[in-house]
């Protein structure tokens, strides 16, 4: 039933909704103009300020979120010959690939501090040489024993060999085994890092080609390998390892790469993967060393931002993007928070599956099945993190003088049981009260990064959880600081004299600066159920969104978390097939 | 010309293989070092006039094809009534969960319906692997028409069978843990630790292990195969009668023969050696003893290939469960527990959380210092069990690890004791009911019942032990390195609980490989 009242309020809804639109806008500006008053184009830029303002160019593609995987995909784009811009909440681009002066005349890499899995595909197809990228191999790293010896690890195999012999001499027959498997799965699997998951559930002729490629590779294994692949994707961490070693300090050791950044414990089925994810590196070519970039992570993020620039590209800071525009179940572009809209032909996401879909898109546009699968995505942050400027080098008596150990990782957790009991208190929502650090000071490389003579250390505190009990505070954020830096004081003398300032990162300041949610670091829990054709979502894991021209290109798409740059390379893949445009991502350079 | 089978252990999968056989036939002899058969499957007296099932104490799994096949209703197998499962409440506010309704106080309607459609869901993934399950393993390289159609089968029923969308779901959840897969459907804390336990029970897991959600699919497979009951007269019945059938095709049973060795000649199995001196020889020897003991043992590693070896020392078999027989003086009151609910499977496990911390404590050698348990009353179904007006209780109580750091000699009274007290918090006054206790340590179970590790399933069913890994790869498909030697106990694919699959596909497997005799 139309009453008078009804229909006039819809008229005016109508006529306030036509003043936001573009034509709206030209409409009035050219009446002004009619009036031959010489004010106009004062009346009419009011009027734009007034009304939404709108940004009149349409791009071919924006990309959501300046992190390193949005700036690798944007670059491909553009080398592609599109035109695209990348919009960045933040006044610094690189998001969790960043490096920040957050004390005078010190640079921390205050999120992500090592890059051990960019693929040397993408630096080469971005040239990130030229750009200025230099990564150096890191030496080694160690554990620190409670009863003051220590266990190191060298790259040097003979060195190596000896010094595992030194804790046990059968663990230095296994740790040949032990290599040479590592070496076996590491090359099977980064096969697959720039490539597409196949979709199990689909009848197409490309998922079932993948599916072909994968058993193919499979079947280069004899068949014993392909069953201890199997075991070695599946089994925790710990139990590999003592399959081959028996020493506590070298299980603890290798043990503690598989639970950085995951919700799960040495002994969790599943945690021998991730292992791989941390090996799986190439600096230089060596498989299974990590790397430093010099100027701080951040070199990263610059050096492709600077090659996605050079080929046209447009980035533009402090652009929070409130939400992406869908009209006709497409992708149109994205709305700013400051009101102002951008059009595009493709929009693509480098946030998190969580806030791709449940922040900046509307839930009108979302089919329900993905919205409860975004509400489950498993994103529990359990990493915290400490930047420390130190005024010198801190001692570490433990290591002979003069040792190159401190220019590796150090940690401070020499048993299994420790490392397991660490992960009890995450899962209680506690901070780990002794927890597993990795340590790096890093400006014994790179001096750029401090004052002369003076140091920073990167210490990577697992397990923090993304609520503690009566929610976080300040304070309780500095007893977490606390617990981890008397960890480390108890294995040098001098540290806690050397402290300048000291920045301690919980999962809710990750959030808060970065973005990431709940301080995940990798967008979304690496375990079975969201890796591979599950990553983020069963159906949704080839880099395609609910809407047409809608992408993902984030590390919540496969291959995952760390500095890899291959979920925004092979999102980029994707975009260009559906635009029919030519493929400028890298392939696999394969082995050898 | 008959051929010969000598099978090592009458556990219910030895028995049940020995039946297939025969009924083939074959000339089949099992030897059992215990005086009974039945192995864990058996019904024990722990005192003066009582009597309870050894180790397992609810029927839930048993293959239905099985029982068919070897017509076990015929030789005196009776399921006896069906039970729910009750799980406890402090407050009285208990929760009953059956096949595929909850009912209690506490939970809400939006959880009653979940339940409804979770558990309909995940019948339909172990309807889904049923052709897995039936079947031997397939090899992932070299297999043979029988592995293709198997794969084939499964395939099939995967994507057609369960659809696109359940696909997805399934192939999404069934390498997680149980914890994350609850937390997304339900909200009533009771409810997701009673289903949680069922996915642990017998495991070294908790429900936040990944691995959980495949461990529960092989607890609803059970279901699919019938009801959950507590047979009349104990598990013993169960295997008595499965041992009948056996008979009745031509088997020998021998009940008190502990087998010595199996004697390997030119790496073919050619027959056992017992303890008394005595050789059988045999074209084939089958045994239902887990893999440890069957190769490291029995055959030796002298006849084995060392890697071989080595995977087999290396397979997990850390038993996490004791068993606790009760004797009552007459029924415990348990609060707002009516007579006949008290007759059901009751569960001691308030919320998950609780489950994850008892099994912390499990990891580094601990005995849970709040225990979850699974209490049952044979009695009040077969008063025949225990003396006129008296009862018998069978807890199964978790976590009790097998390698405890104080060692169980010391501490085995102190966990019994505290599974008594954890009891009486539920029941007021049930100390004083107590006529006679007696526990099996995960230590006690290896030496009386030869399970290594005093494991249930006779090895953990990780994904890494499980399918063609199981017990390791190069012995899944039930042959083994050593030429006509044959495993057919839980140790094999598909794994524990008392389902007779893995002796049904042995047989098969050896008929397939030896052929029909004679």
């Amino acid at each position: 039933m139309f009453t008078p009242e009804i229909l006039a309020s819809a008229l005016s809804f109508i006529s306030q909704g036509t003043r936001k639109t573009k034509y709206g806008v030209q409409a009035r500006a050219r009446a002004y103009r009619r009036t031959g008053n010489g004010t106009v184009t004062m009346i009419y830029s009011r009027v734009l300020r007034e009304t939404h303002r709108v940004n009149m160019k349409k791009y071919d593609a924006i990309v959501i979120g300046a992190g390193h995987n949005g700036l690798t995909n944007a670059a491909f784009l553009a080398k592609a010959g599109l035109d695209v811009l990348v919009l960045e909440k933040n006044e610094y681009i690189g998001g969790a690939t960043a490096s920040r002066e957050l004390h005078e005349g010190w640079m921390y890499s205050n999120c992500s501090y090592v890059c051990s899995l960019f693929r040397p595909e993408i630096y080469q197809a971005l040239d990130l040489g030229e750009h200025g990228l230099e990564v150096v191999p890191l030496q080694g790293s160690t554990t620190f024993k409670q009863d003051g010896d220590y266990f190191g690890s060298y790259h040097q195999p003979a060195v190596r060999r000896r010094e595992i012999a030194r804790h046990s001499k059968r663990d230095a027959d296994a740790s040949i085994r032990f290599d040479a498997d590592l070496m076996k799965w590491c090359r099977l699997v980064r096969g697959f890092l720039l490539r597409t998951p196949p979709d199990p559930a689909s009848l197409k002729i490309r998922d079932a080609m993948e599916f072909a490629y994968l058993l193919k590779s499979f079947y280069r294994l004899t068949e014993s390998q392909i069953y201890e692949f199997i075991r070695f994707f599946t089994m925790s961490i710990a139990e590999y390892l003592e399959e081959y070693f028996e020493s506590d300090a070298i299980l603890a050791h290798f043990s503690g790469g598989s639970i950085i950044g995951t919700g799960l414990g040495v002994y969790s089925p599943g945690t021998a993967y991730v292992l791989l994810h941390h090996a799986m590196g190439d600096v230089d070519g060596n498989i299974g060393s990590w790397g430093f970039a010099r100027g701080g992570m951040g070199s990263v993020s610059k050096a492709i931002a600077s090659s996605f620039q050079s080929m046209g590209g447009e980035i533009r800071t402090q652009a929070d993007v409130q939400q992406i525009l869908v009209k006709g179940r497409q992708a149109t572009g994205v709305v700013l928070d400051s009101g102002e809209e951008v059009y595009a032909g493709v929009v693509v996401s480098n946030l998190d599956a969580k806030r791709t879909f449940l922040n900046i898109m509307a839930r009108k546009d979302l089919p329900d099945e993905l919205y409860r699968r975004a509400s489950n995505f498993k994103i529990r942050g359990s990493s915290g993190k400490l930047n420390i400027a130190l005024d010198g080098m801190p001692q570490f008596p433990a290591l002979p003088i003069g040792s190159p150990l401190t220019l590796g990782h150090m940690h401070f957790t020499d048993t299994l049981e420790r490392l397991e009991r660490a992960y009890d208190d995450w899962k209680d929502d506690c901070w780990s009260r002794d927890p597993y650090v990795d340590t790096l000071i890093p400006t014994q490389y790179d001096p750029t990064m401090s004052p002369a003579g003076k140091h920073m250390m990167s210490v990577f505190v697992q397990y923090c959880p993304v609520e503690v009990e009566g929610g976080w505070t300040d304070a309780k954020r500095d007893a977490f600081g606390e617990t981890v830096i008397n960890q480390i004081a108890s294995y040098s003398p001098n540290f806690k004299d050397l402290i300048l300032h000291a920045e301690v990162r919980t999962p809710r300041e990750i959030e808060a600066e970065v973005g990431l949610t709940e301080g995940n670091i990798f967008q979304g829990e690496l375990t079975l159920d969201q890796l591979m054709f599950n990553r983020p979502f069963p159906g949704y894991a080839q880099y395609r969104g609910p809407v047409k021209n809608m992408y993902m290109c984030g590390s919540s798409t496969h291959p995952g978390g760390g500095v890899m740059g291959a979920p925004g390379a092979n999102a980029a893949r994707e975009i260009l097939l559906d635009m029919g445009r030519e493929n400028t991502t890298p392939e696999d350079f394969g082995d050898d | 010309m008959t051929r010969s089978v000598v099978i090592v252990g009458a556990g219910h999968n030895g028995l049940i293989c020995a039946a297939y056989l025969a009924k083939s036939g074959y000339e089949v002899t099992v030897l059992e070092a215990r005086d009974r058969v039945g192995g864990g499957a058996s019904t024990v007296s722990f005192a003066d006039g009582y009597s309870v099932s050894g180790l397992a104490h609810i029927l839930h799994s048993l293959s239905s094809k099985v029982c068919r096949e070897l017509n076990l209703a015929g030789s005196g197998l009776e399921a006896g009534p069906p039970v729910d499962t009750i799980s406890l409440d402090r407050q009285g506010q208990h929760l009953t969960l059956g096949a595929n309704t909850v009912t209690g106080d506490g939970v809400s309607q939006k959880d009653v319906e979940a339940y409804r459609d979770f558990k309909k869901e995940f019948r339909t993934y172990a309807a889904a692997l049923d052709p897995l399950m039936m079947n031997k393993p397939p090899r992932l390289k070299d297999m043979d028409s029988q592995d293709k159609f198997t794969l084939a089968k499964i395939g099939w029923k995967l994507r057609f069978g369960l659809g696109a969308k359940s696909m997805r779901e399934f192939l999404r959840v069934g390498g997680i843990n149980i914890y994350d897969v609850l937390n997304e459907i339900f909200d009533n804390e009771t409810l997701k630790g009673a289903i949680a336990l069922d996915a642990v029970l017998g495991h070294h897991m908790g429900p936040r292990t990944p691995n959980t959600v495949l461990t529960y699919l092989h607890r609803v497979r059970g279901e699919n195969q019938g009801l959950q009951t507590l047979p009349p007269g104990g598990m013993g019945q169960v295997t008595q009668a499965i041992s009948d059938a056996a008979h009745g095709f031509g088997a020998s049973i021998r009940p008190g023969e502990k087998v010595k060795r199996i004697l390997v000649n030119d790496g073919k199995a050619s027959g056992v050696e017992l303890f008394s001196g005595e050789q059988l020889h045999a074209d084939i020897v089958v045994s239902n003893a887990d893999a440890k003991t069957t190769f490291l043992d029995l055959v030796g590693t002298g006849e084995l290939d060392a890697m071989f070896a080595h995977r087999v020392n290396k397979t997990r078999t850390r038993g996490t469960v004791a068993k606790v027989y009760i004797a009552l003086r007459e029924l415990p009151q348990f609060r707002d527990l009516s007579p006949a609910q008290l007759g059901q499977r009751l569960l001691v496990v308030p919320d998950m959380r609780y489950l994850e911390h008892a099994f912390n404590h499990a990891k580094y050698g601990e005995f849970s210092q709040a225990p979850v348990l699974e209490i049952t009353i044979p009695s009040i179904a077969d008063p025949s069990l225990a003396p006129a007006g008296h009862h018998v209780m069978s807890v199964s109580a978790s976590y009790a690890p097998y390698e405890l750091k104080d060692g169980w000699e010391q501490q085995r009274t102190v966990f019994m004791d505290n599974v008594i007290a954890l009891i009486g918090e539920y029941a007021p006054g049930f100390e004083q009911l107590v006529v006679d206790k007696e526990i099996l340590t995960p230590v006690d179970i290896e030496t009386e019942y030869g399970l290594t590790g005093g494991h249930w399933h006779q090895g953990e069913m990780t994904i890494d032990q499980s399918f063609m890994m199981r017990p390791v790869h190069g012995s899944a498909q039930y042959d083994t390195p050593v030429e006509g030697l044959f495993l057919c106990g839980a140790t094999a694919h598909p794994g524990g609980n008392v389902t007779g699959i893995p002796g049904h596909n042995a047989a098969q497997r050896i008929l397939k490989i030896q052929g029909e005799p004679g």
